[in-house]
């Protein structure tokens, strides 16, 4: 296999497409799929929902329902809508989303492109949301699509810093701000000499692991901090005049978004792709690395959803404060103790 | 007048509807919000139109009627025994608690009084439909404020109760029970022992309610403090029943005033009475009575006195000439009906006092000033059934 992989030359194109083609569409569909039944279930089990439970053998057609109703739908676009921004919104709430995949290793080489500035890339492209939710809201040409779009900026912006500051604990300590990096740093570290286990940074940053779980939970707008799409409120913000496909596209981007920023948390904090005890170089990982690298993101993307169906949602104020007034200070101080720590050691 | 054909008079009128919707967008102090008549946090058709100015709310006015089905009037063509089907479809939640107060008003006229089997029976189904209104009130609260699950949990824990309800009426939703001098039928065989396994399971979602919910950091936040509606004004309003009791208002039909053919006088419950008068205490009122109302029944089942459930009465009810005005303790908080008879078959006027008609009237008042998702709160924790604002 290998023998046979290493025989072919393939310019440089044609091996970036391949690359396209297999993480960049198959993984993320793959993962959508199973990660959308996996929290379904998890979902139905939590809220005692029927649907992911019955339909079909073990409820594994309700995913195909929900999409097959979405499909069907009429695609309405309002009178006073802004038509092309209007249709564009749902695809640059995907696109960046998708974007992020493209940093994302599942294994040393299973990766789109492996920038030396991986972190800085996905945490810039996963701000680009916010332009797609704001052209949402503007372009609606409604009063409550206004409201969630001009909530979900100021939302968005805010949690983006807490989300930076607490990354940045990961990249001090590992020294790099390449995802591969981070992973290799946690995979060669050792805890007071016990190299076994590596180091995943969440054992020394805890603190940078729930402010990024926070961020990514308001970055997600979801409960607690769903104010932008508050169906009770604004029933549905942004989304309110879509329907059909360009409905599903949000849809999508929610669990897409979820999903991959699951699998940044992995990365940073968990060890990413890497299965304690086998060496990362190792060509096992050409299979084990997206297997354990979608446990973990699993994981993660548990963690997230049980948040999200516990808690009610803040209030627009109280979301500010939350951010400006404790994330944020309690991130800064993080940096600080990793940085003595870092010099210290 | 006559009729608009005129192809110009009509354009004339698209017109004006034109002008007067730009008159909306162009106003330059803030901007008013429709909220409602279809909107989710209204659980039905109440329009809320709330003067906003960037988050905060600078008036809101409630505007009823888009639900109005005309049953005062109705009444005046059915016959007593056929009433009870319309007013069902009062406060749809808790349909039995309907029935009573009108049949209870219809006895005082004729001067029957069910027998005590009956009396029992009515006020553990009075009880019973209070707790499948208030445990969805529980759950609809959650779902205003973003906790879906708990809006699952209570629909799943109610069926128990409403499974309870039809097994004695026949109806999940509209019984439609009660007559004049008892009651249509007797308990089905086992069904005692049933609805305590049916109370226990209430007071299990009370306390995943109570942790899940009422116990949590966010959900304090955002209800303590909110919508304060101090004794005085909660008076003023005429807000009753838990409302009124979450303001500090001690006042309670059930223990205080209680209209013969119910059997509150044996059994022993606490009415509860919170003094902060906010979103927070509203809710945690109605968590309480949902525990007192299963604990009444329970009460209630164990001392069911056998004997008749119909006491004599004619085939062919027609009530004396009178007036009556009887009120209950409902779910949603007093309800009365004053009727006036002329010794028909039929009413000749019956006047309906729902509690959500006064429970909403304050929403202007409370509503100043506060943020929009204050608004939901608020109108969550009044609690108000649209069937019981229009009828």
């Amino acid at each position: 296999m290998t023998h046979v992989l290493s025989s072919i030359d393939l310019a440089y194109w044609q091996s970036t497409l391949i690359k396209l083609i297999v993480v960049a569409i198959l993984v993320p569909t793959t993962a959508l799929i199973l990660g959308i039944v996996f929290l379904f279930k998890v979902m139905s089990w939590m809220q005692s929902r029927k649907g992911p439970q019955e339909a079909g053998p073990r409820g594994l057609l309700q995913l195909l329902a929900d999409g097959a109703k979405f499909v069907q739908k009429e695609d309405l676009i309002p009178d006073k809508a802004d038509r092309f921004v209007f249709k564009t919104a749902p695809i640059v709430v995907l696109m960046s989303t998708l974007l992020l995949y493209v940093a994302l290793p599942a294994s040393q080489h299973l990766v789109v492109e492996d920038l030396d500035v991986g972190v800085f890339f996905a945490l810039a492209v996963s701000s680009l949301s916010v332009i797609g939710i704001l052209m949402a809201g503007w372009s609606s040409a409604n009063k409550y699509s206004l409201m969630g779009g001009l909530r979900a900026g100021g939302q968005l912006i805010a949690y983006e810093l807490p989300m930076v500051l607490a990354v940045v604990g990961v990249v001090i300590q590992a020294g790099t701000l390449s995802l591969n990096g981070i992973v290799q740093a946690q995979a060669n570290g050792a805890i007071f000499g016990f190299s076994a286990l590596g180091n995943p940074f969440i054992l020394t940053q805890f603190v940078g692991f729930f402010i990024f779980l926070a961020a990514v939970q308001a970055e997600l707008t979801q409960t607690p901090f769903d104010m932008p799409v508050a169906e009770s409120e604004i029933v549905g913000g942004y989304q309110v005049e879509y329907s059909g496909f360009r409905f599903l596209f949000f849809f999508l981007a929610e669990f897409a978004t979820a999903f991959v920023f699951a699998g940044i948390a992995a990365t940073l904090f968990l060890g990413g792709y890497w299965f304690p005890g086998v060496d990362t170089s190792s060509k096992i990982y050409w299979i084990l690395g997206p297997a354990v690298l979608f446990t973990k993101i699993m994981l993660v993307a548990f963690l997230i959803f049980w948040v999200r169906f516990t808690y009610p949602r803040f209030r627009e104020d109280q979301l500010q404060a939350f951010a400006w007034k404790w994330l944020i200070p309690i991130a800064l101080v993080n940096i600080l103790v990793t940085g003595i720590l870092k010099v210290v050691f | 007048m006559t009729a608009v054909t005129d192809r110009d008079q009509l354009a004339a009128l698209a017109a004006r509807a034109n002008d007067a919707r730009a008159n909306i967008e162009f106003e330059d102090d803030g901007m008013t919000l429709n909220i409602g008549p279809q909107h989710p946090a209204t659980h039905g058709t109440l329009r809320i139109v709330a003067k906003i100015d960037g988050e905060q709310v600078v008036s809101a006015e409630p505007i009823a009627g888009y639900m109005h089905r005309g049953y005062e009037k109705l009444t005046e063509v059915r016959t007593y025994p056929q009433v009870t089907t319309l007013i069902n479809r009062i406060d749809w939640l808790g349909s039995f608690a309907n029935e009573v107060p009108f049949i209870l008003a219809a006895e005082k006229l004729m001067g029957i009084e069910a027998p005590p089997r009956a009396q029992h029976i009515r006020t553990i189904l009075f009880e019973l439909s209070r707790l499948a209104n208030i445990s969805l009130f529980l759950g609809d609260l959650a779902i205003q404020l973003g906790g879906l699950t708990l809006g699952f949990y209570s629909f799943r824990d109610r069926e128990f109760v409403l499974n309870q309800i039809e097994a004695v009426t026949g109806g999940r939703f509209h019984p439609n029970f009660d007559r004049i001098g008892g009651l249509k039928d007797d308990l089905p065989k086992g069904w005692i022992a049933e609805t305590k396994v049916a109370m226990q399971k209430m007071r299990a979602f009370c306390d995943e309610a109570d942790d899940l919910l009422f116990g949590n950091e966010i959900f304090q936040k955002r209800t303590r403090g909110i919508g304060v509606i101090p004794a005085e004004v909660a008076k003023s309003y005429g807000l009753s029943g838990p409302n009124a009791r979450g303001s500090g208002i001690d006042w309670d039909l059930r223990r205080d005033n209680c209209p013969p053919g119910l059997a509150y006088d044996k059994v022993d419950w606490k009415v509860w009475t919170h003094p902060d008068g906010d979103a927070f205490a509203r809710s945690w009122i109605r968590l309480q009575e949902t525990r007192e109302a299963s604990k009444i029944v329970d009460q209630l089942l164990d001392t069911i006195p056998s004997g008749p459930i119909m006491a004599k009465v004619p085939r062919i009810i027609k009530v004396p000439e009178g007036e009556a005005w009887v009120a209950t303790e409902n779910p949603l908080g007093e309800m009365g009906y004053y009727i006036v008879s002329k010794g028909d078959l039929v009413p000749f006027r019956v006047k309906i006092r729902s509690a959500s008609f006064n429970n909403v009237s304050i929403v202007p008042w409370v509503c100043r000033g506060v943020y929009i998702p204050d608004v939901i709160t608020i109108l969550a924790s009044l609690y108000f059934i649209l069937g019981d604002i229009d009828r």
